[in-house]
């Protein structure tokens, strides 16, 4: 069957990214940029379902500036067979990104699409269950374990007290949890390599995907910061002050 | 306006993080009307009916809606969503599960984890792990919101007196199934709720260590949790984990012990009123965050403060 895998560019995880000045974001300018970690889990289960003989084929997609297609590369060199980079400059949102993957799904008829549970930078984990709503496809959000079996996946899922687990019909999407997986490295062969597999590219505007929101942000402030703290020289001086200065305990 | 709550519920009981939602709700302005859905959830919807502050109670009681399953659940927020002006639900793993595909269906952007109510249109919510508090406006006809639970002081769980309505609308998709569930078996309380939280980190060096942990939890009548790196290398179950990727904790005090203090983790505990860190590297970025820090062997420190609270 076909996997369809949708990636994200996001800033590094490792970046401790900082306000502008003028309140309109954060600032991105010289700032490393990666494949969000979500996303490379995603990349990873589809690569080890085709090496288990489930999948025929994976299809990578991105939506976002032409400079994604690094991202897209990363996943090609993962394993990936070809990719589709939607592009557009336009900061968008998850609904705008869904509408958009549907328009590549309904091209494309994947069995399964897998998406990271979310992005870092936005921190909205909504896309994937968005893109279940508009194809009308089962979920299986914050994946820990995927097993295809038939015409049905099982999805064992993190859930606030434990574990749960649910089977669902194909097509279907599932989004991942960090324990899913753990990604490997590109090789420099694979990297190589990786520069040859297609790449198409296509615009909303081609797609006939409208992607006008109903939200904006209005600005963009650093947190307050915490006053500083102390450091006390034993464990009855930490006591002491939790009892009689901060009276916490 | 009037505002739709989706109630967290389970084992027969209202979840704390429902409280905190129709806190955020009556910030708002406006009745509130809260949705119980499920299968047996009869006793859950007297109690929601029972929340100060809420006007009415729909109650949707269907096998279809066992479990929680979006693919049924999501129709039937969207089907009643339309008649209101905004439809909130805690960030719990339900919330965060079954809201999105509801904003799909209205077509509209989804504004998720809030940490306050700037208006009835425009709220603010951490992006970039929490480096970043982003103001959003929507214009949306009906506003779908996911609220931080720790963001919003719970309103009382006692003194309303709503009205119970039935809901009969019944969407079963057919497209997915409950299998089972395995559930982390806990006697302290529930992470996010706790006043205190006491997480290790990989300085624990194993799960069995925990125990000095859960010695010092169980003193203090605290929750215990865990950084992401200690969960990793299987110490404790997943669920345990605070951080951007985990819960988001902001209890009274919250003491971490042998966790450097990864972006990550902070994200899902700097709110914490009071911060303490036990670590022997001083230079750890935990000690930047923290109101007290003692640099120390955990092992030597954590019975001694065992033996002292």
């Amino acid at each position: 069957m076909k996997v369809l895998v949708a990636v994200k560019r996001v800033v590094d995880f490792n970046v401790k990214v900082r306000v502008k000045a003028d309140n309109t974001g954060v600032d991105l300018t010289s700032v490393k940029m990666s494949l969000n970690p979500f996303c490379e889990i995603a990349v990873e289960e589809a690569v080890r379902l085709k090496e288990k003989g489930v999948a025929s084929e994976i299809v990578v997609v991105s939506v976002g500036p032409a400079t994604a297609q690094e991202q897209l590369r990363t996943a090609l060199a993962l394993g990936a067979d070809r990719a589709v980079l939607v592009e557009s400059n336009d900061e968008l949102n998850s609904l705008a990104v869904a509408k958009l993957l549907k328009a590549v799904v309904d091209k494309e008829q994947p069995q399964l699409v897998i998406l990271g549970k979310q992005a870092i930078d936005s921190d909205n984990n909504q896309t994937g269950q968005m893109l279940a709503a508009l194809t009308g496809f089962a979920q299986g959000t914050f994946a820990s374990k995927v097993e295809v079996a038939g015409d049905k996946v099982n999805v064992t899922r993190e859930i606030d007290g434990g574990l749960q687990t649910l089977a669902l019909n194909l097509p279907a999407v599932i989004t991942t949890d960090l324990r899913l997986n753990e990604p490997r490295y590109a090789s420099l062969p694979n990297i190589m390599k990786a520069k040859k597999k297609p790449l198409e590219t296509v615009t909303p505007e081609a797609l006939g995907v409208s992607t006008a929101s109903t939200s904006k942000i209005l600005k963009v402030e650093a947190p307050a910061a915490r006053s500083a703290g102390i450091k006390v020289k034993s464990v009855a001086e930490l006591v002491e002050k939790l009892k009689n200065e901060a009276k916490v305990i | 306006m009037t505002i739709l709550v989706i109630a967290e519920h389970e084992n027969g009981a209202v979840a704390p993080a429902t409280l905190n939602t129709v806190a955020a709700a009556a910030k708002i302005g406006g009745d509130i009307h809260v949705l119980v859905a499920g299968q047996n959830v009869g006793g859950v919807a007297e109690a929601a009916a029972k929340i100060a502050g809420v006007a009415k109670v729909l109650v949707a009681d269907n096998a279809a809606y066992a479990n929680l399953l979006p693919e049924n659940v999501a129709p039937l927020v969207a089907e009643l969503g339309k008649g209101y002006s905004h439809v909130l639900a805690p960030a719990t793993s339900n919330g965060k599960n079954i809201l999105p595909r509801v904003a799909a269906q209205l077509d509209v952007d989804q504004i998720s984890e809030i940490i306050s109510v700037e208006s009835a249109d425009t709220f603010k919510r951490p992006i970039y792990a929490g480096n970043a508090i982003a103001t959003v406006q929507s214009n949306a006809a009906v506003k779908v919101i996911t609220v931080r639970a720790t963001g919003f002081d719970a309103v009382a769980a006692e003194g309303g007196s709503a009205a119970v309505e039935a809901v009969a609308a019944v969407h079963n998709a057919g497209t997915s199934a409950f299998v089972g569930e395995e559930l982390a078996k806990s006697d302290r309380p529930e992470l996010t709720a706790a006043k205190i939280v006491v997480s290790g980190g990989r300085g624990m060096q194993n799960g069995d260590n925990f125990k000095h942990l859960y010695a010092l939890a169980d003193k203090l009548g605290a929750a215990v949790g865990a950084s992401r790196a200690a969960v990793d290398a299987g110490f404790v179950p997943n669920d345990m984990q605070v951080g951007q990727t985990g819960k988001i904790v902001a209890p009274q005090l919250y003491i971490a012990v042998g966790i450097s203090g990864a972006i990550q983790h902070l994200a899902g505990m700097k709110d914490s009123k009071v911060i303490v860190a036990i670590n022997k590297d001083e230079e750890a970025p935990i000690f930047q965050v923290a109101d007290y820090g003692l640099v120390a062997d955990l092992f030597e420190a954590v019975p001694e403060l065992e033996k002292l609270v």
